[in-house]
């Protein structure tokens, strides 16, 4: 059975979101926790949100 | 993907490749060097500047530390100066005062001394004077009384009877 | 405080402007009426497409003539030979070229050489098999990186000449200065240490303002779109890898293919790995780019074709709202995917000149 390919772009996109916003959620956390490490928080977050993003977006073109 | 690989255009990766490459050199020579330098020249014209003012506040501090302390020994000096004087002084007036009474008691020694010389060769030349006096008195009381025979009985008289008495 | 409120009327007006032409954009194209939706897609397809004349707007006259508002650009083409002519002999794509007996049509963004009448042939795939010849026209995205550098050039070595003055920027300068202390104190110092840092900083600021002001060029009505073009995400990609890797120290490629510290079955399978990483990496940078753009701009002129497609004040209304509020996020995802690239080459430098370090 053929499966279309829109489905496993749906997929995708709902592993990268949860994932990026789970990492979006933990941050936040920590800055709240720590608000004088905010910076370095901030990017750790942008760099591993980045590196989800970029798997999600080559999953993206290979379906 | 093959849609991608599809509308890859060759010309514009060419163009891009090129133009950025020689964007980077270009502003590399004419922006970013003097202007990260320039920006590099500020700070540390700023942290010299922040240091040589923490330098001055601290020579500024020692120095004044400085005048306090030589203020502080300038005063004690004075202070050392001031009492040695007084002291000078009084010592000067104690001893001015017992010279001065040394003297007036020599002086008075002396002048007592002197007195009693006088009073002394006074006396005796009053002495001398008086027995004298008293010589003469009596010789010419004597030589009145004895003048006539009977006085001078009477005078034996009466001493004989004062002898007697005594 | 005046000037802080007078300044927002005029943000809105740009927006408004920019709607406007994407709206008299939205409408032309001469397609029948009734296919609005056909037509709305067209038109997102064509505006991703790069051209070979930089065309503002295009609309059909009152005698079915369509009028392009726009410059001709020049194109190049290696064919046996340096072919140089202007755009203008293509007639937008409606008439075949012809350069010193040779014949060249544009046929969906490419230049196919063709017979006397434009004839082109097609595989099982719908694909032409018409030879191309190689292409270095000065395309409409080609100008525009051009104009973007030239800018560029402008506005920093104007900056650099205001600090010949004094110690501190005049005009654009101070605008400016942060942020290259940003780049500086913030993605370069942290991520690839105090010793070498100054070696990858002309690379580093070029790349970000570069990519901000493109992408930024991108939401302007002028309608050019530079960072959707995987040829263009792929160069910048491609020289961040090769920077990497032309400067790695010994210590890198030690981690890449004899990892320390872990067993040596493990060094074996990690290798590959690894090996895999240094391509994957730059891979991810430039399919990133390109997608974030893409992906911004197909749904920001979606929502404005919707307002096409309502032709009711509610849903119209209602799309503009999300349009303009969609502009406002393409604004700030301009900056962001610049930053991100700008950080994660910054990212790979520091690991490529990494001192040796105790695990």
């Amino acid at each position: 059975m053929e499966i279309p390919s829109i489905v496993g772009a749906g997929l995708i996109v709902i592993g990268a979101g949860l994932g990026i916003g789970r990492i979006g959620g933990q941050a936040m956390e920590a800055i709240a926790r720590q608000p004088e490490a905010s910076g370095k928080i901030q990017t750790a977050m942008l760099i591993a949100a980045a590196l989800i993003e970029g798997i999600g977006f080559a999953a993206l073109f290979a379906a | 993907m093959e849609k991608l690989i599809n509308e890859f255009s060759i010309g514009l990766f060419f163009w891009q490749l090129v133009l950025f490459v020689g964007l980077v050199l270009l502003l590399r020579k004419f922006a970013w060097k003097p202007i990260l330098d320039a920006v590099e020249k500020r700070e540390e014209g700023i942290k010299d500047a922040l240091d040589s003012a923490e330098k001055a506040k601290l020579d500024m501090e020692n120095l004044q530390a400085d005048n306090e302390k030589l203020l502080k020994e300038a005063r004690m000096e004075r202070e050392a100066m001031l009492k040695e004087a007084r002291d000078i002084k009084s010592k000067m007036i104690e001893d001015a005062k017992e010279e001065a009474q040394d003297q007036a008691n020599k002086m008075i020694q002396q002048a007592q001394a002197a007195i009693e010389g006088e009073k002394k060769s006074a006396m005796a030349e009053l002495k001398n004077h008086v027995a004298g006096l008293s010589i003469e008195i009596a010789e010419k009381v004597i030589r009145e009384e004895l003048s006539n025979k009977d006085k001078q009985v009477d005078l034996v008289e009466s001493m004989l009877a004062e002898t007697t008495l005594n | 405080m005046r000037r802080k409120i007078s300044l927002k009327p005029i943000t809105l007006l740009l927006f408004l402007i920019t709607f406007a032409s994407f709206a008299k954009e939205g409408h032309s194209d001469g397609e029948p009426k009734s296919d609005i939706k056909t037509e709305i897609k067209e038109y997102i397809q064509h505006h991703l497409k790069d051209s070979y004349d930089f065309s503002l707007y295009s609309y059909t006259n009152d005698q079915g003539e369509h009028v392009y508002i726009g410059a001709p650009l020049p194109v190049i083409l290696w064919d046996n030979g340096l072919q140089v002519f202007w755009s203008s002999k293509f007639h937008h794509g409606e008439t075949v070229a012809e350069v010193d007996g040779n014949y060249y049509k544009s046929y969906h963004g490419k230049i196919y050489k063709t017979d006397a009448s434009g004839t082109i042939t097609y595989d099982d795939h719908h694909h032409p098999t018409n030879a191309k010849p190689l292409d270095l026209s000065i395309t409409k995205n080609v100008f525009t990186i051009i104009l973007v550098g030239l800018l560029m050039l402008y506005m920093f070595s104007s900056m650099a000449k205001s600090y010949r003055k004094g110690a501190l920027p005049k005009g654009m300068g101070r605008l400016l200065e942060p942020i290259v202390l940003y780049i500086r104190d913030d993605i370069a110092i942290p991520n690839i240490g105090k010793k070498h840092y100054k070696r990858y900083m002309s690379f580093l600021l070029t790349i970000f303002f570069f990519i901000w002001i493109i992408n930024l060029l991108g939401l302007t009505p002028l309608g050019v779109n530079v960072t959707n073009n995987i040829a263009v995400t792929l160069a910048l990609a491609l020289l961040t890898f090769f920077i990497t890797n032309f400067t790695a120290n010994k210590n890198y490629w030690g981690h890449i293919f004899w990892m320390p510290g872990v067993p040596w079955p493990m060094k074996i399978v990690l290798a590959p790995i690894e090996l895999l990483g240094i391509f994957i990496k730059p891979f991810s940078l430039l399919i990133r780019l390109y997608a974030n753009i893409t992906a911004g701009h197909i749904v920001l002129m979606s929502i404005i074709g919707l307002m096409f497609i309502f032709k009711n004040w509610l849903g119209s209304s209602l799309s503009f709202g999300l349009a303009f509020a969609l502009s406002l996020l393409e604004l700030l995802v301009a900056a962001l995917q610049a930053y991100i690239f700008t950080m994660l080459s910054a990212l790979y430098f520091g690991s490529a000149v990494e001192e040796h370090h105790d695990h």
